[in-house]
């Protein structure tokens, strides 16, 4: 029962802790308070739920408690009549029953804590930092160890923000029709960063790191549930689940980095597959195509290949072609060359490569290089190829990543 | 919520803006419009400034300096007081000012320290 208790209670802490700390900043605009009352609230659940057996409504049994915690503490400290009024409004616990009612308006409280949180304000590291604190429920500490910054950097950088949303003035709502479209973009970027540095954390083999994958594809599963009509919300969550779906398979046993075309897709998460690509099509037929869509296409291409050789290049470098439209971006160029290499053979992707050296966006990336000496590679220019790969490998910033280019470098001495 | 707009930007632009008219109208109809929608408190520009004279008291000693506080390229070139519900609409009526194309704004909440 102890252990049954216990899992329930880490169980509703993933579900339900964004949601009550958003119901309680919303009803007294005190940031710390709620984050306080949410964490006193799951300390009584591990200590009554093993005794007193497990709620049925976990989420309502565990923002009660929040919220007359929260009503006590203001009522101790009431001082002057604005917290009085405060510990007044919190008092009124609803009727239970009313479920949809009550289930959109707890909604409603997540989404202006995620527009709050991203708010364009904010430094983007403070935004990531609150989004995981106050939505995701990470401890500073746990914050700061997943972006390498010690505790107490990432706890002055968390205080400064909430402050700053406090004296500032930065409203808690979900923003006006007119601000929507780049307000969303923006909490979708910092979902989009804290899912990247868990991806590049894989050969780092850090837990809490690796962890951050889990908790933006969380938080974006939230999103959609609460924007359904945004298909740029699905896009990503669908981008993030169809890369999630091969995390395993991208290192081997000795920490190198394994390419798409040599992972062993029967190790593929299917399941995390076949939702991204639902969520994909669902996306999609809203018509408006943008960025997270069309490189969840372009995974879903390679997520749906049998194997490397039955990738559907041309596709591939289709979408690219529109991505780099949309997002000009060298990077996003880079990618172009590699699949137009792959459809249309390496002499066309070495054209645009070339085209995009002379322009030095990319001047110190390793990955150019390392594209030029693949590409050369195949056209069997070995020497050549061996040179790109000693540039890429004295540039490349991951132990994982110069394991790889050195064996890709023995192999092309070895052949030439 | 009060709000200080400082009107930000380097001196020769300052100048070269004070002879282009049209941002000068700009900057009046702009006024118009913030203290019909009733958010302008206040609005002052600013001499530049070289005219500038900076004050500190050092023991019973009055220091004086001329010119501004930082020697830095970017100046303050004046200010207005606005009163917005939030951020978000102090940003909006910043983000009106015709010296925003052209300088910036910087928005300071009103408050004790």
């Amino acid at each position: 029962m102890t252990s049954e208790a216990q899992a329930a209670v880490a169980a509703a802490f993933q579900e339900e802790w964004g949601q009550i700390v958003a119901t309680l900043i919303g009803a007294t605009g005190d940031w710390d308070l709620a984050e306080e009352c949410a964490q006193d609230a799951f300390a009584q659940a591990l200590e009554r739920w093993p005794r007193d057996g497990i709620p049925s409504r976990a989420g309502a049994w565990l923002t009660t408690v929040a919220r007359n915690r929260a009503t006590d503490r203001l009522r101790r400290e009431a001082i002057g009549a604005a917290k009085l009024r405060q510990a007044v409004r919190l008092a009124p616990t609803e009727p239970p029953g009313d479920d949809d009612a009550a289930v959109s308006g707890v909604r409603d409280d997540r989404l202006r804590l995620m527009f709050t949180c991203c708010h364009p304000a904010l430094a983007l590291e403070a935004q990531v930092a609150l989004t995981l604190r106050t939505l995701a429920g990470l401890t500073t500490a746990e914050i700061a160890r997943a972006f390498l910054v010690p505790e107490a950097t990432m706890s002055k950088r968390l205080v400064r923000a909430k402050q700053k949303i406090r004296h500032a003035g930065i409203p808690y709502r979900v923003p006006p029709a007119h601000l929507l479209p780049e307000r969303t973009a923006g909490v979708l970027s910092v979902l989009y960063l804290l899912f990247n540095e868990g991806y590049a954390a894989t050969a780092g083999a850090d837990l809490v790191r690796e962890g951050l994958c889990a908790e933006a594809i969380r938080l974006a599963r939230v999103l959609v549930r609460l924007l359904p009509d945004e298909p740029e919300a699905s896009g990503l969550l669908a981008l993030m689940l169809l890369h999630d779906a091969r995390r395993v398979t991208r290192v081997d046993g000795a920490g190198v980095l394994v390419p798409l075309e040599r992972q062993d897709r029967s190790r593929w998460d299917a399941r995390e597959i076949g939702e991204g690509v639902e969520l994909l099509d669902r996306a999609l037929r809203l018509g408006h195509a943008g960025p997270y869509q069309l490189q969840a296409a372009i995974a879903a291409c390679h997520a749906s290949a049998a194997d490397a050789a039955d990738t559907d290049w041309a596709e591939i470098a289709a979408l690219y072609g529109r991505l780099v439209q949309l997002v000009p971006s060298p990077v996003v160029e880079l990618n172009r060359a590699v699949a137009v290499a792959m459809a249309d053979g390496p002499t066309a992707g070495l054209a645009l490569l070339e085209t995009l050296e002379a322009s030095g966006a990319l001047a110190g990336y390793h990955l150019l290089p390392a594209t030029r000496a693949d590409l050369l590679r195949r056209l069997g220019r070995g020497a050549e190829a061996a040179a790109a790969y000693r540039d890429a490998l004295a540039l490349a910033a991951t132990e994982a990543e110069r394991r790889y280019l050195r064996q890709r470098l023995r192999e092309t001495a070895a052949r030439s | 919520m009060r709000y200080m707009l400082l009107i930000c930007g380097d001196s020769e632009t300052a100048a070269s803006s004070a002879a282009d008219g049209s941002i000068m109208a700009g900057c009046a109809a702009w006024t118009e419009e913030m203290r019909r929608r009733g958010v302008l408190r206040a609005v002052e520009g600013l001499r530049p400034p070289s005219d500038a004279t900076t004050v500190r008291v050092r023991g019973d000693q009055v220091l004086l300096t001329d010119g501004p506080f930082a020697e830095t390229k970017e100046q303050i070139g004046g200010y207005c007081l606005i009163e917005c519900a939030d951020l978000d609409e102090a940003i909006e009526v910043a983000s009106k000012h015709p010296w925003a194309k052209v300088g910036m704004l910087e928005v300071r909440p009103v408050g004790q320290p």
